[in-house]
């Protein structure tokens, strides 16, 4: 394909902001790496994903209106290329049903009564008191718990936490319902919960 | 009537699926005013899910600390930025060639 990465610089006083493409690396490329893999945690993704974010920049850099400054942009063209990875990847992970839920899930609740198993009660973790926050063995634990998560929950998770992107914003962005939206967070949630009670202090 | 509003009550109580997930609601939107009854109520009979609401706060905030907090300087290497330079400055100059013919 043929592309026209020209940047007019000609349209002066209506443009606020110019694209200077021959300072994208330097000014831009690590930004835009630690963006990609704190919301991707693949470094070969993540790099892969700057490279395709300044390609697609210079195809698009005639469309450029100078409306926002240059890193708004590309960052931008990037979180558009992040969410569609989200998309593909919740989308090729097998569920058992529209929430994304992992066909080995846990039932944490009775079927009929709706109250808590019995063997799924929460109990106290024992560092509530102790500022879990600077707990470093306590977080790592979170940390592999989260790792299990089904991709589109932890999709859901970066988005809502990195960005505390607005809950409507999200559904739009992954192509959810709002009331599946909450599925998701609430079961997110009670496994997540019950993986730290499970792990931590065994 | 009165039976029917305890059977109401009752589900309120024992549902401790949609109280913890109203618990989860509220930590990011404000809940209808019938919501709020039903977790207040819920709760005050509740102990297990007053559990479950001290700790989802607290994997809230342990979650968004770890998402916002990269450690350390993340930085693309050398040698990849100089082949991303190359390849940019190929496109810029390619494609001044193209409109020069």
């Amino acid at each position: 394909m043929h592309s026209q990465p020209v940047v007019d610089t000609t349209t002066g006083a209506t443009a606020k902001h110019q694209l200077k493409p021959e300072n994208w690396v330097e000014l831009h490329a690590d930004y835009l790496y630690s963006y990609a893999l704190g919301r991707l945690n693949d470094e070969e993704l993540a790099r892969d994903l700057v490279q395709d974010t300044f390609l697609s920049a210079l195809e698009k850099a005639k469309g450029f209106r100078g409306d926002s400054i240059e890193r708004t942009w590309l960052t931008a063209i990037i979180k558009y290329k992040i969410i569609d990875i989200y998309r593909k990847k919740s989308s090729a992970f097998t569920a058992r049903d529209e929430y994304g839920t992992a066909i080995n899930e846990e039932e944490y609740f009775d079927p009929d009564l709706h109250n808590w198993k019995k063997e799924h009660w929460p109990a106290p973790f024992g560092v509530e008191d102790h500022d879990p926050l600077h707990n470093k063995e306590f977080m790592g634990v979170l940390q592999n718990c989260l790792q299990k998560l089904p991709p589109l929950w932890m999709s859901v998770f970066r988005l809502k936490h990195i960005d505390d992107e607005d809950t409507n914003d999200i559904c739009q962005e992954l192509k959810i319902t709002p009331s599946n939206f909450w599925v998701i967070i609430h079961r997110a949630k009670v496994n997540l919960r019950a993986c730290l009670q499970k792990n931590w202090g065994s | 009537m009165k039976k029917e509003l305890k059977t109401e009550i009752e589900r309120i109580t024992y549902n401790c699926r949609k109280a913890t997930l109203l618990i989860e609601k509220k930590q990011s939107i404000e809940l209808t005013a019938r919501e709020k009854m039903e977790l207040k109520l819920h709760l005050a009979g509740c102990y297990i899910c007053r559990v479950y609401e001290q700790q989802s706060i607290l994997i809230n905030g342990m979650i968004s600390k770890i998402f916002k907090e990269p450690g350390k300087e993340i930085k693309l290497d050398t040698i990849f930025k100089e082949n991303l330079k190359e390849q940019i400055n190929q496109k810029l100059t390619g494609t001044n060639n193209v409109n020069k013919n």
